[in-house]
């Protein structure tokens, strides 16, 4: 078993030359938050996230373990799979099956003295925000898009202006074959992920009537069987696409077509390579891609070297489909985010206004100036305008007051107007009485 | 010791001028970017007086109905319904639409599939829910032989126009058109 407690002081020799890195200024550190002295004990006592533990994750846990890092936590809902086993180094053939949290996680233990690494084999949706409040820096490692704005999602959310510890820097890398990303976001500082979905291609899809009707390729016979046939048989009562006996329905379904239309090429594995979406994954694109990110994680938490991010470039685009060709930008954070552009301003009111008065009171204040309001929360619709239907069944809310809507001191308020079409006004009720 | 605290500092002080901080607020439910978005198309919507909506749960405004009553066209008199579902990635994936009807048409198939471009292939972040109610309208006012997700429907408006008609008719009345049952959707 791993011990927790290895003071760096006990094993200089075995730190030397990262320690020259990381306790030296360079030129253009910056000298108001550096102190060489501490930093190997910072970096020690840091919890680190790490989310994923695939291609990516396998070589960030590594890389942070001999970066200096020794309080990592991983999470990772997934099994290892015979397929992972080229490039997810961490993982042997016996541990097919296994959680890849905790054999990856027991792996580097046992080859990095000193590290401890805490395994969570679940969803990241399974952790409440307290759960992500105890750490000080993230890394993810990650296939979805989901995942991805789920968790910057959460991170943005747990900024309290007032508590410096609530700032938690993400780095994300991600890749696809030769290509690759670095990018680095400070909550509410920087640009997010939400501000920079845009820079996801999205899935080419095909015409639905194509694959209804004319396919011409072994993947429209496989998207037949999966969007069309599936539905039309319901031969199992839920889809599980890690399950081989619904690929392989799908596999003869694709495959009698494929014959009726004379269209070769339908195999199992290219059934289930369209089915998952399955992007081929090339080993040293992650392992540039996780370097490039453990390297802002180690700038980040000693301060020795500016970091992605501060203040300028925040991405990192890397190519490598045609010789090798890196981009370094910075991505400008988007006012109205639906995440964390828009932060709510306070909207003095009283518990005891009916709806109608707070709407009444929106009209009259000048920066807001809206006299057609539609209000919702998160939870509730209050009032909506149109569509006429909706209108109707919101309008008796007119009537009721703050306190019988539920509405408490603090409750934030999304507001949008037909005269401003492309604005969100997110108010925070300040109840007046307190 | 992270360097972001001071970052921000600089950036409130920049921004504004002395507000006496207020004590955090509890933490809520955020508001989902798919929400924002709905909550803005929805009041954008025209719906004319060919077209109702119906929220089973007010509260959720990502699940709707919609109904269309031609009136023009071969589906004059029809009432058709649609299913609305906006996934969390709205607006970056297109809103799951279904028609709740079993009907004689060429561009939707009898489990309700609807074949229209931007709701699958030709989806784009910039569009919105209007942009899909009124491609639903279109297809009643112009079915589109030429893609085709009932394909006996559609050949039928390809060679035989009058008999296509005659067809929607039936179907329409909740009869029976080359051994398939349709569902009455006359109002």
């Amino acid at each position: 078993m791993a011990s927790a407690n290895v003071h760096p002081a006990s094993e200089p020799a075995r730190w030397k030359y990262l320690d020259s890195v990381r306790t030296r200024p360079g030129p253009f550190t910056d000298a108001s938050t550096f102190n060489g002295s501490v930093v190997a004990r910072a970096m020690e006592t840091m919890k680190v996230l790490v989310i994923g533990a695939g291609g990516l994750g396998c070589e960030i846990l590594k890389n942070l373990a001999l970066s200096g890092f020794k309080d990592i936590h991983v999470i990772d809902m997934d099994t290892i799979d015979i397929s992972n086993l080229n490039r997810q180094f961490l993982f042997r053939q016996e541990d097919v099956g296994k959680s890849k949290a905790e054999v990856a996680a027991r792996f580097v233990e046992k080859r990095v003295r000193g590290v401890r690494i805490t395994p969570y084999n679940c969803k990241i949706q399974d952790f409440d925000e307290d759960f992500y409040m105890q750490f000080q820096l993230v890394i993810c490692g990650l296939d979805s898009i989901e995942a991805r704005r789920w968790i910057n999602a959460t991170l943005v959310g747990l900024v309290d202006e007032n508590i410096e510890d609530s700032y938690k820097p993400l780095i994300d890398g991600g890749t696809e074959g030769f290509k690759g990303q670095a990018r680095v976001i400070f909550p509410t500082v920087t640009s997010c992920i939400e501000c920079q979905l845009d820079m996801h291609a999205p899935r080419a899809a095909v015409p639905l009537c194509t694959l209804a009707s004319i396919p011409r390729q072994p993947e429209h016979c496989i998207e037949w069987a999966h969007v069309i046939a599936w539905d039309q048989e319901k031969p199992f009562p839920q889809l599980d696409k890690d399950d081989p006996e619904h690929i392989n329905w799908l596999y003869q379904k694709a495959l009698d077509r494929a014959r009726e239309f004379n269209i070769p090429g339908v195999t199992y594995s290219l059934t289930q390579g369209v089915v998952k979406n399955i992007i081929p994954a090339i080993a040293s694109t992650n392992s540039v891609i996780a370097a490039a990110c453990c390297n802002e994680a180690l700038k980040i938490a000693s301060n020795c070297a500016p970091s992605l991010g501060l203040p300028d470039a925040n991405y990192m685009m890397y190519s490598g489909n045609d010789g090798i060709y890196t981009y370094t930008f910075r991505h400008e954070r988007k006012d109205d985010c639906p995440v964390c552009g828009g932060q709510a301003r306070d909207l003095p009111a009283d518990a005891a206004w009916t709806l109608r008065e707070l709407l009444d009171s929106l009209a009259a204040r000048p920066e807001a100036q809206l006299r057609q309001p539609s209000v919702r929360t998160a939870t509730k619709t209050l009032y909506m305008q149109l569509p006429p239907s909706l209108e109707e069944q919101t309008r008796p809310n007119l009537d009721k007051t703050l306190a019988e809507l539920g509405l408490d001191h603090g409750q934030e308020i999304v507001v949008t107007d037909p005269a401003f079409a492309t604005v969100i006004f997110m108010f925070k009720l300040k109840f007046k009485s307190r | 010791m992270l360097k972001i605290w001071s970052m921000k500092k600089e950036q409130e002080k920049a921004e504004n001028a002395g507000e006496g901080t207020t004590a955090p607020a509890p933490k809520k439910k955020r508001v989902t970017a798919a929400q924002l978005r709905v909550q803005r198309d929805l009041a954008e919507l025209s719906l004319g007086n060919t077209m109702t909506t119906e929220f089973p749960d007010p509260d959720n405004i990502l699940s709707f109905i919609l109904y269309i009553e031609p009136d023009e066209g071969m589906y004059k008199g029809g009432r058709f319904s649609f299913s609305f579902n906006v996934t969390p990635a709205f607006p970056h994936e297109p809103p799951k639409v279904l028609c709740r009807e079993k009907i004689y048409h060429p561009n939707i198939d009898t489990e309700g599939k609807v074949c229209l471009n931007i709701l699958r292939e030709d989806w784009k972040p910039v569009l919105n829910l209007n942009a899909v109610i009124v491609g639903l309208q279109f297809l009643f006012l112009e079915p589109n032989a030429s893609d085709p997700l009932n394909k006996e429907a559609a050949d039928d408006l390809r060679n035989n126009r009058d008999g296509f008609k005659r067809n929607v008719r039936q179907a329409m009345a909740g009869g029976t058109v080359r051994g398939e049952t349709y569902q009455r959707v006359l109002v």
